[in-house]
């Protein structure tokens, strides 16, 4: 017989899915916060996805030399740096944010599947701290549905008030990130990801539950709700703390994960000299994710607890 | 309680439309039979003939070299031509003997019925199972004389039969099913009988209503005096592992490391059921089985009785051959199946499957660093961490692979087929899993 048989390991099958259709996955999800934003800020929050994505591809593609697109985590990178600027930075705080993010915020940890740290927040940190004065303070527009070509309407956000109505914080109409202020947007992103199984309950669950439960000994119901709602937390919480590199992978070390996410931004919020918190408490649970991986491998198959042994 | 289901798996595409409407058919007489023997889990047996002998068909040719292993028999009637070592489908090559088929298929006069179930004791089927050479026939070939004869201190109450075929593409327990069911049930009451077992439980996946059909009929007609169950399952895989099918049956969870005795239970399959049906029937050793020969790869997939020792080349063949693009030879189901260097290597008693896979199935994608997803623990079946355990491997840190579980991986393959990295945890696990035994007999 001259046919050549392959040999290898088994399993001979193979799910259709790899990491560029996961990132794509994510993506789509995102798609429906990202037109909100330019929906509500106009041409320039475009020009802001468009740019991030863009940079953070070019740094990953001269780091890597691997094509452009590649596997996609680079461009999803950039899209959720994007959504956590305001929506009209000056250009080079944009591509500023994505190569940090890109450069030392991924491959500088050894690329894909190594960094400790969110990539894209790792990207606004540098920012937030480097200059503050263009991505947090008076930075904020005034959402214009359909007001592609609006005057620049500098407002605070609504975590600094406190006074924005519960349905404009659902829907979005209010100023805020690119992609943060529509809580509509971002749980129909959610659901998508469930649906695909890209992420699970407990780290978003458990992170929303707890900064609704701290809310309410903020300010009862409404201020829960109002917590959950405004800011970051539901972008932070969906699509931030659920990265797969930088989450558990443990059931109960997501459940720890999103207890720790939700309680330090609550702590930062209440206390904290930032009126958001989200960014920073993602990226300290980061920091002890091999940690609580390590503590919470689960009960094997069949296997009884000492305590009940 | 039932439970139907267990945690985890992996819902692949079953491709089980191919063979699954196809009846059982004798394969054609093959010229030649190369018989291994060491055809199960345990010890090897030694040749009892040799070259130049005329042997019968159903005659022992193989005797057993310790307790745990089964004696091996002529598959067709003829003369013995060579005593050499020759490929194996679990990778060395095996001494085996070769016999030349003269056609007749005379039947060996030692073969007759046995006295009727009623009047065996437990010792007896023990007895006739081992006679007849019968193993697992899942593809685990573990002696089943061994497995009815759990030590003293041991109380069985339940015996499972094994339908849920979970691997995708087979089909033959699903067909032994729906033409066999009596002697299913036949089967299970002596297993029944030669452990004590009080409860007879036939777990089949949902994807089979037929097979369901046909069993709980069989069981009706059949089971009278007997308290036994149909359990319709989840179709998941890998539903019909050991440990997750007596899991599904009866909500029991077997330790780590332990084997199904250690919950009351002993676990046997479908085929394994037939064989034990006609070894005491009609006294008839195990000498073919039921082999599905199916993937995209071959030309007729069809069901087929295959004698023991027949090489698949001469089974493929028959089939029509492979088609233009095959591949891969998986001898097995493509989850656990073993890849084949050759298709000059004989069926035996474990072969389940001749599976052909065409160019589409075995495109190799580059292996990228594992993006801690966790989606091969979400499936594994054993709640272990593969991810972990591969990367440990890969790293040759076997102690740490061992902490997150590699002995208690059986195998199943749900991380490989899973993981959107493309990394081999399997075979990661399968290198830690022997390095640490080996270290462990030291």
């Amino acid at each position: 017989m001259d046919r050549k048989l392959v040999v290898s390991s088994s399993p001979h099958l193979k799910s259709p899915e790899d990491i560029q259709s996961i990132m794509v996955d994510v993506m789509v999800a995102l798609f429906p916060a990202a037109l909100m934003g330019v929906f509500l800020f106009g041409y320039q929050a475009l020009i802001t996805i468009v740019l991030a994505m863009v940079a953070a591809m070019a740094t990953e593609a001269i780091i890597m030399r691997k094509g452009f697109f590649g596997d996609g985590s680079a461009a999803l990178t950039g899209m959720l740096l994007a959504l956590v600027l305001p929506p009209a930075p000056p250009w080079w705080i944009t591509v500023i944010g994505s190569v940090v993010a890109i450069a030392i915020g991924k491959h500088l940890f050894g690329g894909i599947g190594n960094n400790i740290f969110n990539p894209a927040l790792v990207g606004r940190a540098v920012l937030v701290v480097s200059w503050g004065a263009h991505i947090a303070g008076d930075v904020w527009l005034q959402p214009q549905p359909f007001g592609f070509t609006a005057d620049l309407v500098t407002q605070a956000s609504p975590l600094a008030t406190y006074d924005a109505s519960l349905l404009d914080l659902f829907i979005g109409t209010v100023p805020g990130c690119i992609g943060e202020t529509s809580a509509l947007a971002l749980i129909i992103g959610g659901l998508w990801l469930l649906y695909r199984g890209h992420i699970e309950w407990r780290i978003p669950g458990v992170f929303i539950a707890i900064v609704f439960i701290m809310g309410l000994f903020d300010g009862g119901f409404e201020m829960g709700l109002y917590h959950v709602l405004a800011g970051g937390a539901l972008l932070g919480a969906i699509f931030m703390a659920t990265d797969m590199v930088t989450s558990p992978v443990t059931p109960m070390g997501r459940i720890i994960f999103g207890f720790g996410c939700g309680f330090i931004t609550m702590i930062i919020r209440m206390f904290g000299g930032y009126p958001e918190g989200v960014m920073f408490a993602i990226l300290f649970m980061n920091s002890v994710t091999p940690l609580i991986d390590n503590l919470t491998v689960p009960k094997k198959f069949g296997e009884v607890k000492q305590s009940d042994a | 309680m039932s439970e139907r289901t267990f945690v985890g798996g992996i819902h692949p595409s079953y491709y089980k439309n191919q063979t699954a409407g196809m009846p059982i058919a004798p394969a054609s007489p093959p010229s030649q039979v190369v018989i291994p023997m060491h055809q199960n889990i345990g010890a090897p047996c030694d040749p009892v003939v040799e070259v130049g002998d005329e042997v019968k068909m159903g005659q022992k040719i193989g005797e057993p070299k310790g307790f745990v292993s089964a004696p091996i028999f002529a598959s067709v009637s003829g003369k013995v031509t060579k005593i050499q070592p020759y490929n194996h489908p679990l990778g060395n090559p095996v001494q085996a003997v070769i016999i030349e088929n003269d056609g007749q298929d005379t039947p060996y006069e030692g073969i007759a019925p046995n006295k009727p179930l009623e009047e065996l004791t437990p010792e007896e089927i023990r007895e006739i199972a081992k006679e007849a050479g019968l193993v697992g026939l899942g593809g685990a070939t573990f002696p089943t004389h061994v497995k009815l004869a759990p030590p003293p201190e041991v109380s069985i109450d339940t015996i499972i039969i094994n339908g849920a075929e979970c691997e995708p593409f087979l089909t033959a327990d699903h067909r032994i099913m729906l033409e066999r069911a009596d002697d299913i049930v036949y089967g299970l009451k002596a297993f029944m009988k030669a452990c004590g077992a009080t409860k007879g439980i036939i777990g089949i996946e949902d994807n089979k209503p037929d097979a369901i059909e046909a069993m709980q009929k069989a069981v009706a007609e059949g089971g009278e005096g007997y308290d036994l169950e149909v359990h319709s399952l989840h179709t998941k895989y890998p539903q019909g592992a050991e440990k997750t099918l007596i899991k599904a049956t009866t909500g029991r969870e077997v330790p780590p490391g332990a084997l199904p005795m250690a919950v009351n239970v002993v676990n046997q399959n479908t085929g394994t059921a037939v064989a034990m049906a006609e070894a005491i029937k009609l006294g008839k050793p195990l000498y073919e089985r039921v082999v599905t020969i199916t993937g995209p790869g071959i030309t007729n997939p069809a069901n087929l009785m295959v004698r023991n020792g027949a090489l698949i080349k001469e089974i493929i063949e028959q089939c029509g051959g492979y088609t233009g693009d095959a591949r891969k030879l998986v001898l097995g189901g493509p989850m656990m199946g073993m890849a084949q260097p050759t298709d000059d290597v004989p069926a035996i008693k474990g072969t389940s499957g001749v599976l052909i896979l065409t160019e589409e199935f075995v495109q190799e994608a580059p292996i990228d660093p594992c993006i801690k997803c966790g989606k091969c623990i979400d499936v594994c079946p054993m709640h272990l961490m593969p991810n972990f355990i591969g990367s440990a491997s890969e790293m040759e840190n076997m102690d740490l692979a061992e902490k997150y579980g590699a002995m208690d991986c059986f195998e199943c393959g749900c991380c490989t087929y899973t993981c959107p990295a493309n990394r081999p945890l399997v075979q990661w696990i399968k290198i830690a899993k022997g390095d640490i035994a080996a270290r462990r007999k030291k």
